[in-house]
């Protein structure tokens, strides 16, 4: 941890030197060469993705200070500690649950796309309406890290974030940064790094339906999506969204474009460049 | 005291009771932090009164009337309204 918080401000002598994480850090801005892992950065409107994704890559897609400014997917990559990395910046959403085109977007590439990965940003000084996003990402994929953005603002606000129990009770890494100036920028890489190469098991927190029937009723429904839509994946998902009646989702196990789904968003998941 | 949101006044807290709403509606506002339980206050309010911007979880939710009449809310006795 020492060698990380002092890796900003450095002499020129530990430029290179292995106890020095920033240098492990290449940005390779629009890299098609191929890439090892996958990693979505996901999170409410502005929260800083769009920050985060450009300190890792180098590019300067437009940040701005207001909701629903980033509408599609953008792509770029960068190499941490030799592994490639391709960071997938999505649009904001408050759920997967959406409502909205751009929303669509977000949701499809988190459940279908198959990240390796997902970097969940929230928003410190609203953190109670950003962990809903962050529990809902959670009922899917235990391959998350948290980014805990805007420590700066919510110290101003004198508020302080208890991110080791924060970690505790979600079961994913929560890095506390403040993106904007790049700092806990080297502990996010070494959390993605950790929960990407299996050094530490992620056990994020599942939520329970109070009602034993709901759950047998997912059950069920997601078995015989899996037999009519094979390959499909986040069956349970799917399921409890059949049974809350949310007719995007009904339309398409209804016309059998949810294969097509899955497999589209995989597709672009593994192909270069914006796709949108 | 039971009434629903859009009658509150500037600066006034009320808890949620009920949601009156359905589909997407409903699941959008459930998504910005709106639950039956949740603590509502009255932030700031239009010329007109419409629409007005409730804080909710610390955060900033902006309704029209019509949406702010479908959530029941109980106001603390002894709160005039």
């Amino acid at each position: 941890m020492t060698a990380a918080d002092s890796s900003s401000n450095t002499s020129p002598a530990c430029g290179d030197c292995v106890l020095n994480n920033a240098s492990n850090l290449r940005k390779l801005g629009v890299d098609p060469a191929g890439h090892d892992i996958v990693t979505a950065v996901a999170g409410n409107p502005n929260t800083g993705k769009s920050t985060v994704f450009n300190a890792l890559t180098g590019l300067r897609r437009h940040v701005g200070n207001w909701s629903g400014k980033t509408v599609d997917r953008a792509e770029g990559s960068f190499e941490y500690r030799r592994r490639r990395y391709k960071l997938v910046d999505l649009p904001g959403t408050y759920s997967l649950l959406s409502t909205s085109h751009d929303e669509d977007i977000a949701r499809d590439f988190l459940l279908f796309g198959r990240p390796d990965v997902t970097v969940v940003v929230v928003d410190a000084t609203r953190l109670e309406r950003n962990l809903n996003l962050v529990l809902q990402i959670l009922q899917i994929t235990d391959r998350v890290v948290c980014a805990l953005n805007l420590v700066d603002e919510a110290e101003r606000n004198g508020l302080t974030v208890d991110s080791r129990h924060l970690t505790r009770e979600l079961g994913v890494p929560v890095v506390p940064m403040t993106a904007r100036r790049g700092t806990g920028m080297t502990e996010l890489l070494e959390a993605v790094e950790q929960v990407t190469s299996g050094a530490i098991t992620t056990r994020g927190k599942r939520v329970q339906h109070r009602d034993n029937r709901v759950e047998q009723a997912v059950s069920r429904l997601a078995e015989r999506i899996e037999g009519k839509f094979p390959g499909v994946v986040n069956t349970r998902w799917i399921a409890l969204r059949l049974l809350e009646g949310d007719p995007s989702v009904e339309r398409a196990v209804a016309d059998g474009t949810l294969g097509e789904l899955s497999t589209a968003a995989v597709i672009a998941a593994s192909s270069d460049g914006n796709t949108t | 005291m039971s009434t629903t949101l859009d009658r509150l006044h500037r600066g006034q807290t009320a808890t949620v009771t009920a949601l009156e709403l359905e589909g997407a509606e409903r699941r959008r506002l459930m998504d910005m932090g709106l639950l039956v339980g949740t603590t509502v206050s009255v932030d700031r309010v239009s010329p007109l009164g419409d629409p007005t911007a409730y804080r909710v979880r610390d955060g900033l939710l902006v309704l029209r009337r019509g949406q702010a009449h479908l959530v029941h809310v109980d106001l603390p006795e002894g709160d005039p309204t």
